[in-house]
């Protein structure tokens, strides 16, 4: 089940500067460490102690995944995820 | 009868930050007195002390000034819509020059005359004069704003002139302050600038913010950010916040009670782990574009048209030239405007952060 998964600048470093990537995985903690295996580190800008980091939102299609199931929300076929971490710039 | 009535952005405080409302009478002061039954603040200013509406106040029905009609008996019918304009300094009738000028607005349904003195009432203030602070000064002074307020303590560098379009080669050296207010002065002399020369802190926010009814945050760090936030959400004042880095942009406006910035992002990210505009660069234009949305939803919110980015957040790609927006919400958790709130007052944002207001060592202002 392929979702698109969209990659911001800041994390880009991380994936060869590649933005955006295709990916399987039933919920978006699955998604996750999918992404993780490939590589490296990713997961942890993301995540700690489980829990969605507070300064990284993860949209679902258009829905903030904190007010859905989290890491849990489970994904489907030709989903899109945006992953937007607060910028500060001015 | 049943009418909608205009609140202008110096009321909206007492109405829950809304710029229209449902009332009923039979003429103009039989809604004043329902205005006054259902929001009791904002009824105080509607009647002064001999139970007659201020002088202070002109009332619009349907685009028609009450005095031209029958004053405060003036009948109402269903679907009208009732405009409440404060009367600003620089007297009612607005110039030849000024016709002239805002020509082009005056001919729009959507702005007209009553829209174009919604302007020239709205007193909005622009938190930085940099990268995303230059095009809202400039298209809310060419809108003709009457009362624009900048805060910016820094001086300009020649590394802001890439995109900092409100300063010129010559001002280098020269507080932003002054060079924007030189900048507007030129553009349109009708604006009235007030300079806040210094930074924003936990300590002189509420002395500034209350004071005007729009915020626009061009702010460069975020223990700036988180600071505004929270001040505009204690003086309940809608807030325009835009953000940048490298080719990307957020935008999105947030109305007090309906969410804010800490509902989105809860808390910073740790110092280091996000870098600035100044350590990873930023696209010179990309704050045109952004700011130039920020000034478009102050805009909106002042003549009271249109949807603002409420509850929605404008995300702008430049490399692949995409906007799109997301959803967003309150969240009852939220420690400022949540169920149970846990922050009552402003706070050390520094601590909070872990970074200062203005970022020194650990990124430039943007």
């Amino acid at each position: 089940m392929p979702v698109e998964v969209r990659i911001p600048s800041v994390l880009q470093k991380l994936t060869g500067g590649q933005r955006r990537l295709q990916y399987e995985g039933a919920t978006v903690d699955e998604l996750l460490d999918a992404i993780d295996g490939d590589y490296s580190g990713f997961r942890d800008q993301l995540v700690e102690n489980g829990e969605l980091r507070r300064f990284v939102n993860i949209f679902l299609n258009d829905e903030d995944v904190r007010f859905l199931q989290q890491l849990k929300t489970p994904l489907k076929d030709g989903d899109t995820i945006a992953i937007l971490p607060a910028l500060a710039g001015g | 009868m049943a009418v909608k009535v205009y609140i202008p952005t110096s009321f909206r405080s007492l109405t829950d930050s809304r710029a229209f409302v449902d009332a009923d009478g039979a003429d103009v002061v039989g809604v004043f007195r329902d205005l006054q039954h259902q929001f009791p603040n904002l009824g105080e200013m509607l009647f002064d002390a001999d139970h007659n509406i201020p002088e202070g106040i002109n009332v619009y029905v349907n685009a028609q000034e009450i005095s031209a009609l029958n004053g405060a008996e003036t009948p109402v019918q269903d679907g009208d819509e009732l405009s409440l304009i404060p009367v600003i300094a620089g007297g009612s009738v607005m110039t030849p020059d000024e016709v002239d000028r805002y020509s082009r607005h005056l001919i729009m349904d959507q702005v007209g005359p009553l829209g174009q003195r919604k302007l020239k009432g709205a007193k909005v203030l622009a938190i930085g004069a940099g990268g995303l602070g230059s095009p809202v000064l400039v298209y809310l002074a060419a809108a003709g704003v009457g009362t624009i307020g900048i805060v910016d303590f820094d001086t300009v560098d020649l590394s802001n002139l890439q995109r900092q379009i409100v300063h010129s080669t010559r001002d280098i050296g020269r507080p932003k302050v002054d060079s924007a207010a030189d900048h507007i002065a030129d553009l349109n002399p009708n604006v009235t600038v007030i300079k806040h020369q210094a930074p924003l802190t936990s300590e002189n926010a509420m002395a500034v913010i209350p004071n005007y009814d729009i915020i626009i945050n061009g702010a460069d760090n975020f223990a700036t950010r988180y600071l505004v936030n929270d001040a505009a959400y204690f003086a309940r004042k809608p807030l325009v916040d835009g953000s940048i880095f490298l080719f990307e942009g957020q935008v999105t406006t947030f109305i007090p009670g309906e969410g804010c910035y800490r509902c989105l992002y809860p808390s910073p990210p740790p110092p280091g782990m996000v870098p600035s505009c100044a350590e990873a660069g930023v696209l010179g234009v990309l704050p045109g574009t952004i700011g130039t949305v920020q000034a478009t939803e102050a805009i909106k919110l002042i003549l009271g048209v249109g949807e603002p980015l409420q509850n929605r957040l404008l995300l702008y790609d430049a490399l692949v030239m995409e906007f799109r927006t997301v959803n967003i919400r309150r969240d009852p958790d939220c420690p400022i405007c949540g169920d149970n709130p846990t922050v009552t007052e402003l706070i050390d944002y520094e601590a909070f952060c872990g970074s200062p207001f203005h970022e020194g060592a650990v990124a430039a202002p943007a």
